[in-house]
């Protein structure tokens, strides 16, 4: 892929609602993640066959920064605040995502507060049922990987925590 | 015609849904396990949704996930493919309840004929030959007995909720009846949680041949011709083919004659399928109905050269049927499920990464297959990997091709019921199609070449 493709690419994506875009070539590999993206569910996936491989991230992180909202899926990465392992919290189960009690009141966490179990973090609602999701263990909340009000599926992480 | 349809199912059927929802331009949802994420059905869907972990009670058979997938996705309707919750009244229920297309017949359909003995009575009100046995339940064993005596051993004993082969026992004089009754109770209470029991009279020599049926939502019903699907293995199917080498013009016709009432006693709506024994002096009985689209639907489609998923699509959008009655012309095909089990390991499964994939082609090779090389068949749900079906102008001719197609399926990393495919074509029984529902009993494949 020459540097006028590249910019073609970076240019398609930016536009899109992709949240991320890997390709893989003979010995060459590129990922461009978007700021923007918005849609977290969304997958508009190429089918596999020829090369070069385009893969669309199926979950889309919808985090609206950068490249620290990586998956932590293992490692043990030092957090901004100094010392406890970062983890994400993933969505137990598919509905929408609400930070609020409801529009009018605050946001169950923001970013800095400390939790503990059987805390109420934030609620997910599926066939107009509103389900409280409640925090076990005790942590710090580094990142809010989702936006208020949108679409959530299982598994999805939805807030980094740092263990405390 | 639906704008949006969430496919609650996996693997192969999950695709060849998707392929004709393409073809129609409708929008697809595909739904997923963790185990799944890397899935084909999911990435050819226009979106999809992790619906829970891999154990099919949290996930394929979650019915609030599925709906809260189809919920945020806008879908409007929903095809439950076969297995899973296809046959589940409540799940279509639901549906219902939520104004979301339930692409199958409704849930009391559903529950008519998924009840096997309410299904009975009902057929045998419509006209329609049943298999002679018990009224009902059996209260108890000294009733059976009695029963038995009266219609005379061999008989068998069935779960009331059963499928699949589980909680069923033959008996074959009275002395073994006592105990064939308390473990097939026993079974059945573990495998369904109800370990209802009733009798029929036991087949002997049967074959397992079934038609294929479709009702729309006017009343309308017609029948594609049948499917004989008798090689078996504990009951699961491994070889289906269209049309079945016993069956003539003239049992086609009684027997498409009875699955035409069938439907119509029901007004059933959607495709389905009943399912006959037939004895050796072709004599047919009514044994079960199947209210979904099945795993042998290729042979139908090849030899009528219809979609039948299309069809349902259609049917459940509320487009009337023909009413066109389809007979084999003269086409043949032939459909081998291909399984991750070894053969030599008494069909043990066998999971596991395929480092390499070559399937079946050429002319008149269908493969419907979820796998490709680099997949890893999990070990959390069926072990039927892909099925190859073949057509020609003859039995014998599709036969040779189904050999050769089978001997070009090169799969690496994984075990499969190849080998014990090519041994059936060489069986020179089963090229007669001189077989029944009995023939791989007792068969032991241990020293199955490579």
């Amino acid at each position: 892929m020459d540097f006028k493709q590249i910019q073609e690419l970076i240019k398609i994506v930016s536009k899109s609602e992709l949240a991320e875009v890997k390709i893989e070539q003979d010995n060459f590999k590129i990922t461009i993640r978007n700021k923007d993206a918005s849609q977290p569910m969304i997958t508009h996936a190429a089918p596999v066959y020829a090369s070069p491989v385009l893969s669309a991230a199926p979950i889309a992180a919808a985090s609206p920064a950068s490249a620290s909202a990586a998956p932590a899926d293992a490692n043990e990465s030092e957090g901004p605040s100094a010392g406890g392992k970062i983890y994400e919290f993933k969505s137990p189960m598919i509905g929408t995502f609400y930070r609020r009690p409801s529009p009018d009141k605050d946001s169950f966490v923001k970013v800095g507060d400390e939790i503990n179990t059987g805390d109420v973090i934030c609620i997910i609602e599926a066939m107009k049922l509103f389900n409280e999701i409640e925090f076990e263990g005790r942590g710090r909340v580094v990142k809010i990987l989702v936006d208020d009000s949108t679409p959530v599926e299982y598994d999805q992480p939805l807030f980094l925590i740092e263990q405390l | 015609m639906f704008k949006k349809i969430l496919i609650a199912n996996r693997g192969e059927i999950a695709l060849r849904i998707i392929r004709t929802c393409k073809e129609m331009g409708i929008k697809t949802v595909a739904v997923y396990s963790t185990a799944d994420r890397d899935s084909l059905h999911v990435r050819f869907a226009d979106e999809a949704v992790c619906i829970g972990p891999p154990k099919s009670s949290e996930s394929y058979l979650n019915i609030p996930n599925i709906m809260a997938a189809a919920e945020i996705t806008n879908a409007d309707a929903i095809h439950p493919g076969y297995g899973f919750l296809s046959e589940n009244a409540k799940f279509a229920e639901i549906c219902a309840q939520y104004k979301i297309n339930f692409i199958g017949p409704t849930a009391e359909q559903i529950r008519q004929m998924g009840d096997k003995i309410t299904a009975k009575d009902t057929m045998k009100k419509a006209g329609i030959p049943v298999i002679p046995g018990s009224d009902g339940l059996l209260t108890d064993i000294e009733e059976g007995k009695k029963l038995a005596k009266k219609i005379k051993y061999p008989v068998i004993l069935k779960a009331t909720a059963g499928g699949g082969g589980k909680g069923m026992r033959v008996v074959w004089s009275e002395d073994e009846f006592e105990k064939a009754f308390e473990t097939a109770t026993m079974e059945a209470g573990a495998a369904f949680g109800n370990a209802g029991m009733y009798m029929e009279k036991f087949i002997e020599e049967p074959r397992h041949i079934e038609i294929q049926v479709a009702g729309d939502k006017f009343g309308n019903a017609t029948h594609l011709s049948e499917r004989d699907c008798s090689i078996q293995r504990r009951h699961q199917k491994l070889v289906e083919e269209c049309p079945s080498p016993f069956v003539d013009e003239a049992l086609r016709k009684k027997m498409g004659d009875a699955a035409l009432k069938a439907c119509k006693a029901i007004k059933y709506q959607s495709l389905g399928t009943i399912e006959f024994l037939v004895d050796k002096y072709k004599n047919f009985y009514f044994m079960e109905m199947n209210t979904r689209i099945q795993v042998e639907h290729p042979v139908t489609e090849e030899v009528m050269d219809y979609d039948l998923v299309k069809e349902q699509i259609l049917i459940a959008s509320g487009v009337k049927i023909s009413g066109k009655i389809y007979l084999p012309r003269q086409m043949v095909a032939i459909e081998c499920r291909i399984n991750a089990e070894d053969p030599t390991k008494n069909f043990a499964p066998s999971p596991g990464k395929i480092t390499s994939l070559h399937t079946s082609k050429g002319f008149g090779v269908r493969v419907d297959t979820h796998i490709y090389a680099g997949y890893t068949v999990p070990p959390f749900y069926d072990s039927m990997i892909a099925k190859v079906i073949c057509r020609a102008q003859s039995r014998e001719e599709a036969l040779d091709r189904m050999e050769r197609a089978l001997k070009e399926f090169i799969i690496e990393g994984v075990k499969t019921t190849i080998p014990f495919h090519l041994w059936l074509l060489q069986n020179e029984d089963f090229r007669k199609g001189n077989y029944n529902t009995k023939f791989l009993e007792n068969m032991d494949f241990t020293q199955l070449g490579a």
